[in-house]
């Protein structure tokens, strides 16, 4: 019974980080159908600048490689992606592989491509008893932020101005600036907030793993990416749920196969994306408003 | 004598995607408080012409002035602070947006937030349905609703100037009675309306004058009474009328 729990809970604390990296890389899809690698790099910088922070109070440090992370945010938007706005899909995602592979190299170039220890909230490691079973604070402290993050997402998409701007850009922009909403505030915003939320998963993935390196972020999301992609590009709702199944669907797939299958459990994941997008190919909640921009 | 500039004036209007010449060289010029009617048959330039008016497509040549001011290099997203509102073709509603929000979009480029709940219950007043519904998604409203909802949207943003792109496509002919109607009376509050239209009858009965295009240029211009006797128009028209008998596609 206690394996059960654990296992859930891991699933769970799993599926969460990757419906966080999922729904920073759908933000961004909605407002400009760009798929966004590097959004894999935004996670490593933010992870960098922890190590980089060492030594100082945590806030700081936290709030150190959240605004880097925006930051960069902004300034890939600003310097790669703003020129290209109206291209198309697939030159879009080949400049984001570009903004990806060059801050890799330029991180690589700067620090070196050996990975790092770092010994970030040594203090989440430990286990605590919750309802009779054993687990690490950690997991339970990534399932809590992951669901703050998710209602205050949800929230400002739905309660503010702004929000209601980015959701009506995301079904069609060239409507939502007929109307007066403007292109570049909403798609900063969209930025910032994917920035936001690549420094929150950066944060607790370098707290479970206790390592940086330049290419930790590039697997993510590829991972999440498979996720957005199966809850359907251009929902949001769709594309937190799909990252969560992926995530929390390979966590118990480890538990769940037999050890000799255990090594290809990526492959079952993908098996499994593959009978979606065969029965689905629109995604689990597919998005409206998809049309071509004219 | 006034001294006050032409309300909307547009002189050698070219619209080009590539290669294709959608709009050849069109000059026209609207007063305030009247209707004017573009018809002509699928293809001829229509919505060309006012997606450039409304800033969705650059001119390759021509001006565009609205109160006196040049239209030329103004963000699409300005052009609604300018007074001018579009009812696209195809009307396109927020599906996934209440209706509530649909209205309130409506409104995003006014600096009286304030006076915008009051102009929301205006519009609701115009049309009623939309205050049963405000808290559906737009998608699941009928095209005749979602039709309305486009009106009242761009009303939200009180344009001096309304701009609407077949409005009566794919409708049954009692919504779009209803819908011009609603016209009338907005015309009657002292908005301008340009209108778009195959469904030339509709357009012949409330507007003060009538643009015929085809070919991308305006080949007959006047009151509904001088295009109807005039032969020419016809042959401008030649087909739309079966285009309409299969159901307006």
């Amino acid at each position: 019974m206690e394996r059960v729990v654990q296992t859930l809970v891991d699933a769970v604390s799993v599926g969460s980080l990757y419906a966080l990296t999922a729904l920073g890389i759908g933000l961004i899809f909605g407002v400009m159908r760009l798929i966004n690698f590097a959004h894999g790099e935004l996670m490593t910088i933010a992870a960098y600048t922890l190590l980089a922070l060492v030594g100082l109070p945590l806030p700081v440090m936290l709030l150190g490689a959240m605004l880097v992370a925006v930051v960069l945010a902004l300034i890939t938007e600003r310097a790669a992606f703003r020129p290209l706005r109206n291209a198309d899909p697939t030159t879009l995602l080949i400049s984001s592989f570009a903004v990806s592979f060059f801050l890799q190299k330029l991180l690589i170039l700067l620090v070196g491509s050996r990975l790092k220890g770092l010994d970030f909230l040594p203090g989440l490691g430990r286990e605590i008893q919750l309802v009779g079973v054993r687990l690490q604070l950690l997991q339970i402290v990534t399932i809590v932020v992951g669901a703050v993050l998710l209602v205050v997402m949800t929230w400002f998409l739905k309660a503010t101005r702004l929000g209601l701007h980015m959701r009506a850009a995301a079904e069609d922009f060239r409507m939502a600036r007929v109307l007066g909403v403007r292109a570049n505030g909403v798609i900063a915003m969209a930025f910032a907030l994917s920035g936001v939320l690549a420094a929150a998963v950066s944060c607790l993935v370098v707290a479970q793993t206790g390592v940086v390196q330049p290419r930790m972020g590039l697997q993510l999301v590829i991972i999440a990416f498979v996720g957005t992609v199966i809850g359907g590009l251009g929902s949001l709702t769709g594309a937190a749920l799909g990252g969560f199944l992926v995530g929390a669907g390979s966590i118990l797939l480890q538990a769940l196969l037999p050890p000799e299958l255990r090594p290809f459990r990526e492959a079952f994941v993908f098996i499994a994306v593959a009978l979606v997008l065969l029965f689905r190919p629109q995604g689990l909640i597919p998005a409206r408003g998809l049309r071509e921009r004219i | 004598m006034t001294s006050a500039a032409p309300f909307l004036t547009v002189s050698g209007l070219v619209v080009r995607y590539g290669a294709v010449t959608a709009v050849r060289g069109i000059d026209l010029r609207m007063e305030e408080g009247e209707i004017v009617g573009i018809v002509g048959p699928n293809g001829a330039g229509k919505t060309s012409l006012i997606s450039a008016v409304a800033g969705l497509v650059a001119p390759a040549a021509g001006t565009i002035s609205f109160n006196g001011r040049s239209l030329e290099n103004i963000a699409l997203e300005d052009v609604v602070a300018h007074g001018i509102a579009l009812v696209p073709e195809g009307r396109r509603i927020f599906a996934s947006l209440t209706v509530a929000e649909n209205l309130l979009l409506g409104a995003t480029a006014r600096r009286d937030r304030e006076a915008v709940p009051a102009d929301i219950e205006r519009v609701s007043d115009m049309f009623p349905i939309l205050r049963e519904r405000r808290r559906q998604p737009a998608g699941q409203l009928s095209g005749g609703e979602q039709q309305q909802l486009a009106i009242a949207r761009a009303l939200l943003s009180r344009p001096q100037l309304l701009m609407l792109d077949e409005p009566s496509l794919g409708l049954a002919p009692m919504i779009v009675d209803q819908i011009y109607a609603h016209l009338r009376a907005i015309c009657g509050q002292g908005v301008t309306i340009l209108l778009v239209e195959q469904n030339a009858e509709r357009v012949f009965a409330v507007s003060s004058r009538i643009y015929v295009m085809s070919g991308g240029e305006f080949s007959l211009s006047g009151s509904a009474e001088e295009i109807k006797r005039d032969s020419r128009f016809d042959a401008a028209y030649f087909g739309v009328h079966m285009r309409e008998a299969a159901g307006g596609l």
